[in-house]
């Protein structure tokens, strides 16, 4: 009954507005306004220009207010050292592109308002100006030239090579949920092959390899503060992307080309705890890449610590291989022939991983 | 060069002449598989103008769930049946609906809908030519790109959904129908649907290079040309150039997909089974999609900067500031375009060298671009403005191009880009540039050149309610989405609220939702006054805006053929408008330098 209630309302409104509609056409044909050419009757003109110059100020009003009232909300909580040098060319970049964007919509918007029909006048015949058009090249060109410079700078610094001395800590995507490997003691990775991958082994590591002893798969990754970090990241299905927004990281997990990033954490968890004043903060990693259905759930938590703290929660962390030992007895009894083989195919691997 | 234009022109009317001799064509022939270039625009338009309410609708959908993440949309269920479950979207709806929005946006409404029906419509028409060098070809590309759209239209309607590993279709997501249940049929029908459009656009690109080059009319040399006519022809050539590679990047998909290659595929464990590809890379798609891809954004808004260009200098009645330059712009932007495709790809394990090299060539674009919004604002300075809805549309579409244009010098920047990439700040920055600017720029060419399509004007206190509604809802829309993009939402996600990172701005997307409805609700307001207009609209005349181009020397209906008469010949640039010394405040191209002494410039006064 509502829903033709509705229907019936919107049907009449539509009647009504068409009406209006060919009253007004009917009246303009009389008033004998549509004897001139369009768009130089008086008052459609008045209407329009005036409402595209309230549009400037309106709108522009509108802008810097939502702008300002979004302000804390849209700057996420800064916690790298990169993150700094990038939050600072974002800024400066937008106060660049800004002026720019207020000179030229207020020409736009006052030139057409200004500039409105009017019967006895005439436009200025303007075909070209090549010094205007010289110098408003150039302009652009410059500036473009000083940005590219710094981005470049500032990139190149992101993606040189990471410190020898960095904490490595594996991320690999997978259908929905993230997984982290850290190398343990040892500071190496043991080899993996994702046809090793089943149900206990996720990480499809290879346990014949001996680097592969004290690795751990922890359910959250720990960083310590101030030291440089290295996700090295990889993919088991589709494309994900590591994000984790508070870095102002992200990089994505190829299936078959393992990428890297590495970072510098400059505030320990509980120090942003202080001062977000939200006791449950809590570093979160996102995925960046469609991937599926669950694209939008694949969050995991990301701990800074301090340095001994990070110390102290490394020594509880016992190997993968040592709370899984059947796991083990899969790789003694493959036959020795077969290990050949496999160890062959993992050299060839490990070639690509390094590249 | 003249004696070859000359020729051809001879050539053309000669076959005109034979049409002459039957003129008994049936309703197939004359409406149907017409192979006129104005009723294939029409075609192409109406073709258009469907597709872009139904990516509009597809939008509102995803929009209400991103809008109201809490609500129950059981009101939905008659129209979504099995993807509403307990009022609730399947998620993996939720990214088929964004998926077909974008394919159907970028290909079927911006790529076909646009240059489909403008260069059809005005290439002829504006260089003095009876048809395109190939009416059967032309022909063509409108049924092929038909069938295209049966394909994907009949794809939103299978059981396992559409495509929905997102419009850019990344393997492995995409080939493994494992992964996402739109990765089967729906996928396949994606592929087969885009290699026919790939072809209709290919046959009708090759029609438009050859048409302007070979069949302008006497005196119509390259730089007599009007803007739009340079902006299609280097439309198609970025067609021409691009199109094949997304073919060869969609076969090898199909490869992958079908026969067991593995081009994009390596060490892949999933649905509990390890899969036997190896050695295949995900990111040589990447390459191959983006080679199109970008060119691609330029095929969408290279047209409406001629289209812009045309109605705003004939609107301000002035002539277009730096015609040269414009050109010369138009060139830069097309040869650039081919070589900034890896911006897309600056975090996806790309050797950082690249990203380098991409990100200087990227921000070069901006000038070219930049020298385009100074000579449109240039334009409108000291002219004498005619607001018709079709100019106002073209000085929203300056607005919107520069709003969106300029967060693209933040996007090229691979530093910056480590943080904003797949955020919503992207889906501000092209939704403004390329989607809303290119909408209007559509729009702009509809309202203006509608009456030499259907013989009548569409009524313009119809099109300013449009207009209006149109253009505050786009801001509104994607003005706040910058915001969002900052705070690092990434896109495609069909909620949230699982993130405590991102569990704020909640208000600020029912907000862009409401704001979204309000936009989509307005283009009924032109739908009703398009096809109010073609039957009923106020009856046109020859040369409403008083323009000097050459569509508007034909007759109010231009038949077959489009002059009744000889073709006429060109002696002048496009854009003679408020000329001191003339009478009128515009001077055709067909009058010759001989009839308007008191006008001429010092260096006219000898010419023809």
């Amino acid at each position: 009954m509502i829903t033709f209630a509705i229907v019936l309302s919107v049907i009449l409104l539509l009647v009504i507005l068409f009406l209006l509609f060919r009253i007004g056409t009917l009246a303009s044909i009389f008033r004998g306004s549509t004897k001139r050419a369009i768009g130089t009757t008086k008052t459609s003109n008045r209407v329009n220009g005036t409402l595209l110059l309230l549009f400037l100020i309106g709108g522009g009003a509108a802008f810097f207010w939502s702008f300002a009232d979004s302000w804390d909300t849209m700057n996420q909580p800064l916690a790298s050292v990169h993150g700094e040098w990038t939050d600072s060319l974002f800024w400066t970049t937008m106060i660049i592109i800004g002026i720019v964007f207020v000179i030229t919509q207020v020409l736009l918007f006052f030139y057409s308002y200004k500039y409105q029909h009017k019967d006895d006048k005439r436009a200025y015949y303007y075909p070209h100006n090549n010094k205007l058009e010289i110098v408003w090249t150039m302009i652009p060109a410059v500036v473009m030239a000083l940005l590219v410079f710094a981005g470049w700078k500032t990139w190149t610094k992101i993606t040189s090579e990471a410190p020898e001395d960095a904490v490595v800590v594996e991320v690999m995507g997978k259908q929905f949920n993230w997984m982290v490997r850290y190398p343990g003691p040892d500071g190496k990775l043991g080899t993996a092959n994702y046809k090793l991958i089943d149900a206990t082994n996720e990480f499809g590591v290879d346990f014949s390899d001996k680097n592969s002893m004290d690795d751990f798969m922890p359910r959250e990754i720990h960083v310590p503060k101030g030291k440089p970090v290295l996700l090295k990241i990889r993919s088991r299905d589709v494309i994900h992307s590591v994000f984790l927004p508070h870095f102002r990281l992200k990089m994505d997990a190829v299936p078959g080309m393992p990428t890297k990033f590495w970072f510098v954490p400059t505030k320990t968890t509980a120090e942003m705890q202080n001062e977000t004043g939200n006791p449950d903060f809590k570093y979160e990693l996102a995925c960046t890449e469609i991937c599926g259905r669950g694209h939008f759930a694949m969050r995991f938590i990301l701990v800074v610590d301090e340095p001994e703290d990070y110390e102290a929660w490394l020594a509880t962390q016992k190997p993968f291989i040592q709370e899984n030992p059947d796991l083990l007895a899969k790789f003694s009894t493959d036959s020795q022939k077969q290990l050949v083989v496999e160890k062959k195919e993992e050299k060839a691997e490990e070639v690509k991983t390094e590249l | 060069m003249s004696t070859t234009d000359i020729s051809i022109s001879k050539d053309v009317h000669h076959a005109h002449e034979e049409h002459d001799h039957h003129h008994d064509q049936n309703f197939f022939e004359k409406y149907i598989f017409s192979q006129d270039h104005k009723v294939i625009a029409k075609q192409f338009l109406f073709a258009g103008i469907f597709w872009g309410f139904v990516g509009g609708f597809l939008s509102i959908l995803f929009r209400l769930q991103l809008g109201w993440p809490e609500a129950t949309f059981t009101f939905l269920e008659p129209i979504l049946g099995k993807w509403v479950e307990n009022g609730k979207l399947d998620p993996e709806f939720y990214l088929a609906l964004v998926t077909m929005h974008g394919t159907i946006m970028v290909f079927f409404v911006l790529t076909a809908g646009l240059s489909g029906t403008f260069s059809n419509f005005l290439i002829p028409l504006q260089i003095g030519a009876r048809d395109m060098a190939s009416g059967f070809m032309n022909m063509l590309s409108f049924w092929i790109f038909f069938l295209s759209s049966i394909v994907m239209f009949a794809s939103l309607f299978i059981e396992t959904g559409p495509a929905g590993g997102g419009w850019t279709v990344y393997p492995p997501l995409s080939a493994l129908p494992q992964a996402i249940s739109g990765s089967g049929t729906g996928m396949t029908m994606w592929l087969i649907s885009m290699a026919l459009f790939i072809v209709s656009q290919l046959l009708g690109g090759v029609n438009y290079i050859t048409t302007v080059i070979n069949l302008r009319t006497k005196g119509m040399s390259m730089t007599k040309l009007p803007l739009t006519i340079w902006a299609f022809f280097l439309t198609a050539i970025l067609g021409l150039l691009s199109f094949p590679v997304l073919f060869s990047a969609a076969l090898l998909l199909i490869f992958d997909r079908s026969f067991g290659t593995s081009f994009y595929l390596s060490d892949i464990f999933i649905a509990g089974e390890a899969l036997s590809n190896t050695g295949g890379s995900p990111i040589l798609f990447q390459h191959l999609f983006w080679f199109l891809g970008h060119p691609e954004v330029y095929i969408v808004i290279l047209p409406t900067f001629g289209i812009v260009s045309e109605v705003i200098t004939t609107n301000s009645r002035k002539p277009i500031f730096g015609y040269r330059a414009m050109i010369g712009s138009m060139l830069g932007i097309s040869l650039l375009s081919f070589v900034v495709w890896a911006h897309h790809m600056f975090v996806t394990g790309m050797n950082p060298f690249l990203g380098s090299v991409f990100m200087f060539l990227t921000l070069i674009i901006a000038v070219p671009s930049a020298v385009k919004v100074f000579n449109w604002i240039a334009t409108l300075w000291r002219g004498n403005i005619r607001f018709t809805t079709s100019m106002m549309f073209a000085i929203a579409f300056v607005s919107l191009f520069i709003s969106g244009g300029l967060t693209g010098i933040i996007l090229g920047n691979s530093a910056l880009d480590i943080q904003l990439h797949d955020t919503y700040f992207v889906i501000a920055h092209f939704h403004l540039v390329m989607g809303a600017a290119a909408f209007f720029g559509m729009f702009t060419g509809i309202y203006h050149w509608f009456p030499k399509m259907f013989g009548r004007m569409m009524d313009e206190k119809m099109g300013y309610v449009h207009f209006w509604l149109t253009f505050l809802s786009a801001y509104l829309v994607f003005m706040p989405m910058h915001y969002i993009g900052i705070a690092g939402f990434p896109r495609r996600y069909y909620s949230w609220t699982g993130f405590e990172a991102f569990n704020t701005f909640t208000d600020m997307n029912t907000f862009i939702s409401l704001a979204a409805i309000m936009g989509f609700t307005a283009q009924f307001v032109f739908l009703f006054n398009f096809i109010y207009s073609i039957f009923k609209g106020r009856r046109a005349t020859a040369n409403p805006w008083h323009s000097n181009t050459l569509e508007w020397t034909t007759p109010v209906n231009p038949g077959h053929g489009n002059w009744p008469g000889e073709i006429p010949a060109v002696y002048r640039w496009p854009y003679d408008y408020s000329k001191p010394g003339a009478a009128e405040d515009y001077i055709p191209q067909t009058v010759p330098y001989s009839q308007t002494q008191s006008s001429n410039l010092p260096y006219e006064k000898d010419l023809e």
